[in-house]
């Protein structure tokens, strides 16, 4: 039992982002185990990308159809995984929405203990540790567990990888199943904007811009970044209306790890850097020179964001020869 | 409708944490505790459906030690008609405590068993999944919204790029999210009221742990960074601070 199975996402016939990421952690524990890596793709069909498995670490690629994939059906992912998985010391899914509810359902159907939104995972004398904040990001945790685990790793958590190998790939059947959720579709936002969760820059504002549509100097700087950039937001604005729920960003928002979080007219609440304390890199623009955002900040600028934000905007457009 | 409410008691989420001496759990000298934030949505959830229905019972369902009583209370003031402690010690293993949740509703005779999507503790995000996996009922996590018709259930959660429908047959389990509802805020009378309730105990035990807390640590502190300037004169130093230093341009 050295080898480890990650449960590949697919929305719409395609593999998700994140897919990579989710291989590199699962190579490097099977390189540590002496094992091997097996993406599992349940989809209608074939599925877009799964030739690009083999490269991200994946040994073999396990293809699984079923007309029930047009739409995230649980049950059968779960009775599928459920076939194959007492092979495997691990089973690994990314930390998405989709995963999330996924990996419990799982570990329950399997029999086994569940680490969720881990940010490492290795092999201690053969046993699967992971590592992962709990309290908020106030407290990081270490858990060893014994048997197969299931294991549940945070988008940017690891970086993609290509090792330049095919994944030898394989059928396995979907098993009978009972469909107890019936998933009828995915509303996509009014405005089709990346997720802060998905996004390499994010651009969070709070409370100091005054007014909702203030939100507007966001997006022309998130639009610099070039189609790489989510607008983000503290919880005070959320709360107040100013924009929609899933661009919250901390401890009952959204966690992020992008590779560079602006934090405009964000003060830093505790709960707000329990969102974004792991994003590679963290800009500040606030006005008070004390703001406990600064604390946690790589860099910052003291400064009225009405002025030092379309400044910004219009350097990021320069550099990027816009 | 018979709605159970499956409730966690956490340190408020402004306190400082610090390490106990074990090395595995935090020092809880001078830490207030609250219902975990998101049961609150569970809470008003069940609350609210009992109301419309104007017919049922909401019972909540906690899993602990004797200080968890305390924390029913606040739910039973808000409103819960009564309360269940499985008397305990839960265990490093989700899926234990799962069982032990699970084992108590499994003859209950709910409609609706809701649950918090984390507690905002350990981050488990697992139990809720884990009860209706091991009742085989149906599941939505960390939803939004909750319309409940006849036999039925409606409701969207968040996923990257959209909100994503479902629904399903009762009885179900669904774990709340922020967005679901504004949870109440016990007034005098419900404190009052909350005294008289039912609160039952029944002792329980959690089964053996697969997971061991090998440690617990505080994070290590981001390197102090510094500030590159005041107002839009300083553009230029970050924009050569993040194209040169960090990367990332
Ligand atoms: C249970 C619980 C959960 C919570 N979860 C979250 C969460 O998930 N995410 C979250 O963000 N919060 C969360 N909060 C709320 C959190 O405690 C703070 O209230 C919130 O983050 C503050 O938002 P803010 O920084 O936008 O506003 P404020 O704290 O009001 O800060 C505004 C900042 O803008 C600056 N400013 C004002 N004008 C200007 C200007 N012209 N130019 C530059 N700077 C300016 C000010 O100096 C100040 O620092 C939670 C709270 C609780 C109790």
């Amino acid at each position: 039992m050295a080898d480890i199975l990650c449960v590949i996402e697919q929305r719409g016939g395609a593999v998700r982002k994140g897919a990579n990421e989710l291989l590199t952690a699962a190579r490097q524990l099977a390189d540590q185990l002496g094992g091997r890596v097996d993406a599992l793709v349940c989809g209608v069909g074939s599925v877009n990308g799964i030739d690009a498995l083999g490269a991200a670490g994946a040994d073999r690629v396990l293809t699984a159809s079923h007309d029930a994939f047009a739409q995230y059906a649980p049950e059968a992912i779960v009775a599928t995984v459920q076939s194959v998985a007492g092979q495997y010391a691990a089973v690994l899914l990314a930390a998405t929405a989709t995963g999330k509810d996924l990996a419990p359902r799982l570990a329950a159907a399997i029999d086994a203990p569940c680490g969720m939104d881990v940010t490492a995972v290795t092999a201690v004398n053969g046993a699967v540790r992971v590592v992962r904040p709990v309290y908020a990001g106030k407290a990081i945790q270490t858990l060893e567990f014994s048997g197969t685990a299931v294991v549940a790793v945070r988008p940017g958590a690891y970086p993609a990888a290509a090792s330049g190998k095919a994944g030898a790939v394989e059928s396995v059947a979907v098993p009978a199943f009972t469909p107890r959720l019936t998933v009828t579709g995915i509303a996509a936002p009014e405005k089709a904007t990346l997720d802060v969760a998905e996004a390499r820059v994010v651009v969070a504002g709070g409370r100091g811009l005054g007014e909702p549509q203030h939100f507007g100097l966001l997006e022309a700087l998130a639009a610099a970044f070039g189609g790489e950039a989510a607008v983000g937001a503290s919880r005070a604005v959320v709360d107040a209306g100013w924009i929609e729920h899933g661009a919250q960003v901390g401890q009952t928002g959204k966690t992020v790890a992008p590779e560079l979080y602006i934090a405009v007219g964000v003060s830093g609440a505790i709960q707000h850097l329990a969102g974004m304390r792991t994003a590679r890199t963290i800009v500040a623009i606030n006005r008070d020179k004390d703001a406990p955002i600064f604390k946690v900040a790589d860099y910052g600028i003291v400064g009225d964001l009405f002025e030092v934000v379309p400044a910004l905007t219009a350097a990021v457009k320069a550099a990027k020869g816009q | 409708m018979k709605i159970a409410i499956c409730l966690r008691r956490v340190p408020d989420t402004t306190a400082k944490i610090a390490i106990a001496s074990n090395g595995t759990s935090i020092d809880e000298t001078g830490v207030k505790f609250v219902p975990n934030p998101y049961d609150e949505y569970a809470l008003e959830a069940g609350i609210a459906l009992r109301d419309a229905a104007g017919a049922g019972e909401t019972v909540v369902i906690a899993f602990g030690g004797d200080a968890v009583q305390e924390t029913m209370r606040t739910a039973l003031a808000m409103g819960v008609d009564r309360g269940v402690h499985l008397q305990g010690t839960p265990s490093a293993d989700g899926l234990a405590n799962a069982r032990v949740l699970a084992d108590h509703l499994r003859d209950g005779g709910y409609d609706l068993i809701l649950f918090g999507k984390v507690a905002v503790d350990d981050y488990g995000q697992q139990t809720g999944a884990m009860v209706a996996e091991l009742l085989g009922r149906p599941c939505a996590t960390a939803i939004t919204a909750l319309v409940v018709e006849g036999g039925t259930a409606k409701v969207t959660r968040e996923v990257e790029g959209g909100v994503e429908s479902a629904h399903c047959a009762l009885p179900a389990v669904f774990t709340c999210d922020k967005g679901l509802n504004t949870p109440r805020l016990p007034g005098l009378k419900g404190i009052m009221a909350a005294k008289k309730k039912p609160l039952d105990i029944v002792p329980t035990t959690a089964g053996d742990s697969r997971v061991t807390i090998v440690s617990l640590a505080l994070p290590p502190e981001r390197q102090a960074g510094r500030i590159v300037g005041e107002g839009a004169a300083a553009v230029p130093a970050l924009m050569a601070a993040l194209t040169t230093e960090a990367k990332v341009l």
